[in-house]
């Protein structure tokens, strides 16, 4: 069952729909064997660029290349190229057997050969008892990974994943993910999966790309991606962030963010010009709230802030501060407490410079 | 390769294990159901009754001497004109099912597929001909099918000239087929809108050509709809007089016409009854057999549409 995946090459991708631009030029690169993850609200583009890859749309501009050659024009029958459907999209009449072997019989696979891997793909998937069953008889989860195997068992190079743990509860999501990931690294197939949960973007790629508004922001591995994400968007839709908005300023090396009559320190301005619109981002978990005490002055310098607590939130293993400083909203995660914060403290706001990332607003 | 997988999802089955309550029971449990005696009443007075009364004389009304009870059945089933009649209502029913589903197929299906206007519009011209009486279209047949009428003009200019459409099982055929269209289009158009056409998109993805996804997973879903289509107007065929005797003739009539001529010309009441009840038997069983086939069709991969 083990085959290798192969490079997908996505450039210039746009598709319009009348007025509307689902798609404004995205540019992709996907190594061999690899797990990506389109991450994006709905309408972002995430979908479209995988029905473009999957060849149930056609582009208006861009070219796809799948391990070098160009898919453009190639119609969808003719790509091998699996697809798992948010609605699993198993055929009603059919048993799982048969759902299994269709692509099979479409590739005209002689019999014998044609059940040995009919097994073995439902081994791989843990269904090898219900192959007898009609998809009705079976709970969601059985449901999608019939889906699953149906589109691995004729060994293509890549796999598009729609959405496909979107119909289906907390917890038995959380297992298929897990178990999406074990498949991924036996079969090492190419996997391209499209979510818009953040949680399970992290779980389960090497690599997230983030779509927005027909575009691409960012890029890069889950790690990457939530400590230095490149733009306020990625900072906001992956994971929770503290973020304050200004103006760049810039002293000979040193830089900072104005905010009325407050500046703060940035290290890095990543090419953004003085004078430009920006916003830093801070981690609720990089924030450190203080009592303010003698031995700790509000000292106005480029990192700490005054503030109070507004309230105060257990979440099992860490506390959640949410603070108001700087006419706005903050939040804070303590893992211990060393510190017993109520509503209504005045407190100081503390991070390390390495912590306040510059992010473009654009 | 040797990965086990625990199945830690629910298993549907524990909830088709719960019983269902008998039809009697829910309807007499609600009071608003209460509504469907009336209906019931009527039928009883107005069909159950007349129906009984009918199977009572073919029974017991003979013409002349009678040959026993069964005397109207045995006459009927051994007289041979009439067994040409009724073989040849089946073949205008046969005729008539095949062309409805050949004209009504692919306009159900190009209305599961088109936007909700274009929709709209499609299912009024289906009901178009309901809006006129069935006197007036079926004269209208007349005049475009007769002899010097303008389908046999269009035919002559394309060198066809011993065709007869008017008097024979040809112009009752087509007359029944324009009548009898909507009956098919509407429960096939209903069926076939029920049907997913994102498993289409699905078979593309796994290799099947757009061709042969339909004839695999897009045919055999409609099955049921199909049988439900046909089936109606197959029945409603059988028992056609009023097209027949226009647009037919008496040497070509149908069983139909038959019973009329039986009732009303020779006042044979049993011999009638007889007709119209080894028809109404037919139909039962063709009905039964449909239904056999659509339940067991059913059975294996739809949920919850039968009682």
């Amino acid at each position: 069952m083990s085959q290798h995946g192969v490079a997908l090459e996505i450039s210039g991708l746009t598709k319009r729909y009348g007025d509307v631009t689902a798609l404004a030029g995205v540019d992709l690169s996907v190594a061999p064997g690899e797990f990506i993850t389109f991450l994006g609200p709905s309408g972002s583009g995430k979908t479209t660029t995988l029905n473009a890859i999957a060849g149930f749309i056609e582009p208006d501009e861009g070219t796809i290349d799948l391990d070098g050659r160009s898919i453009t024009g190639v119609p969808p029958w003719k790509r091998d190229i699996g697809v798992v459907f948010q609605n699993y999209s198993l055929f009603p009449h059919m048993k799982v057997s048969s759902n299994v072997a269709f692509p099979l019989r479409q590739r005209r696979v002689p019999k014998r050969e044609m059940a040995k891997k009919v097994d073995e793909v439902l081994e791989i998937v843990g269904l090898s008892h219900l192959a007898d069953r009609y998809p009705r008889q079976l709970s969601g989860g059985q449901q999608q990974r019939v889906a699953l195997a149906r589109a691995l068992v004729f060994g293509p190079k890549l796999l598009l994943l729609d959405e496909p743990l979107g119909a289906l509860d907390k917890r038995l999501r959380e297992g298929l993910q897990l178990e999406i990931k074990r498949i991924h690294r036996e079969v090492g197939v190419t996997f391209v999966f499209v979510t818009h949960d953040q949680d399970e973007a992290l779980v389960m790629s090497d690599r997230i790309a983030v779509f927005n508004e027909g575009h691409l922001e960012q890029v890069a591995t889950s790690q990457e991606l939530y400590e230095h994400p490149e733009t306020l968007f990625a900072a906001q839709f992956l994971g929770d962030s503290n973020v304050i908005h200004g103006t760049l300023e810039s002293r000979g090396d040193r830089h900072a963010l104005r905010v009325g009559d407050r500046a703060f320190e940035v290290m890095d301005p990543r090419g953004a010009a003085p004078g430009s619109e920006a916003a830093i981002m801070i981690r609720p978990e990089d924030l450190v709230v203080r009592p303010v005490d003698r031995e700790s002055p509000v000292d106005h310098d480029g990192k700490t802030t005054p503030a109070e607590v507004t309230e105060v939130i257990y979440l099992g293993g860490r506390r959640r501060i949410v603070l108001s400083a700087l006419g706005q909203e903050f939040i804070a995660d303590e893992m211990s407490s060393v510190h017993d914060h109520k509503p209504g403290d005045s407190v100081v706001v503390t991070w390390s410079m390495g912590q306040a990332r510059l992010v473009s607003t654009d | 390769m040797s990965v086990s997988v625990t199945a830690t999802d629910e298993s549907p089955d524990a909830q088709t294990a719960r019983g269902r309550p008998s039809i009697v029971r829910r309807l007499s449990r609600r009071p608003t159901t209460l509504l469907i005696w009336l209906p019931l009443l009527l039928l009883a007075v107005c069909f159950a009754y007349p129906l009984l009364q009918m199977f009572r004389l073919s029974f017991t009304d003979f013409v002349g001497s009678t040959s026993g009870v069964f005397g109207n059945y045995l006459w009927f089933l051994g007289t041979d004109t009439q067994m040409t009649i009724l073989r040849r209502t089946f073949a205008v029913a046969g005729w008539v099912t095949l062309m409805c589903l050949i004209l009504g197929f692919p306009y159900a299906y190009l209305m599961t597929i088109v936007g909700p206007r274009m929709r709209l519009l499609m299912v009024g011209v289906v009901l178009l001909p309901f809006w006129s009486n069935l006197v007036v279209r079926t004269f209208a047949w007349v005049i475009l099918l007769r002899d010097s009428g303008p389908v046999q003009s269009l035919l002559h200019a394309i060198g066809i000239d011993d065709l007869r459409l008017l008097g024979n099982t040809v112009g009752v055929t087509i007359g029944a087929t324009q009548v009898l269209l909507p009956f098919l289009i509407l429960p096939l158009y209903a069926a076939l809108s029920g049907i997913d056409r994102s498993l289409l998109t699905a078979a593309h993805s796994l290799g099947a050509r757009p061709a042969v996804a339909f004839v695999k997973v897009y045919l055999p879903l409609a099955v049921p709809g199909i049988l439900a289509g046909t089936s109606i107007v197959f029945i409603l065929t059988l028992g056609f007089y009023f097209t027949p005797a226009l647009l037919g003739s008496p040497r070509n009539s149908l069983v139909a016409q038959q019973i009329v001529t039986q009732v009303s010309e020779l006042l044979a009441f049993g011999r009638g009854s007889a007709i119209a009840f080894v028809v109404l038997i037919i139909t039962f069983v063709v009905l039964g057999l449909v239904g056999l086939v659509t339940r067991r069709y059913r059975r294996s991969f739809e949920t919850g549409l039968d009682l």
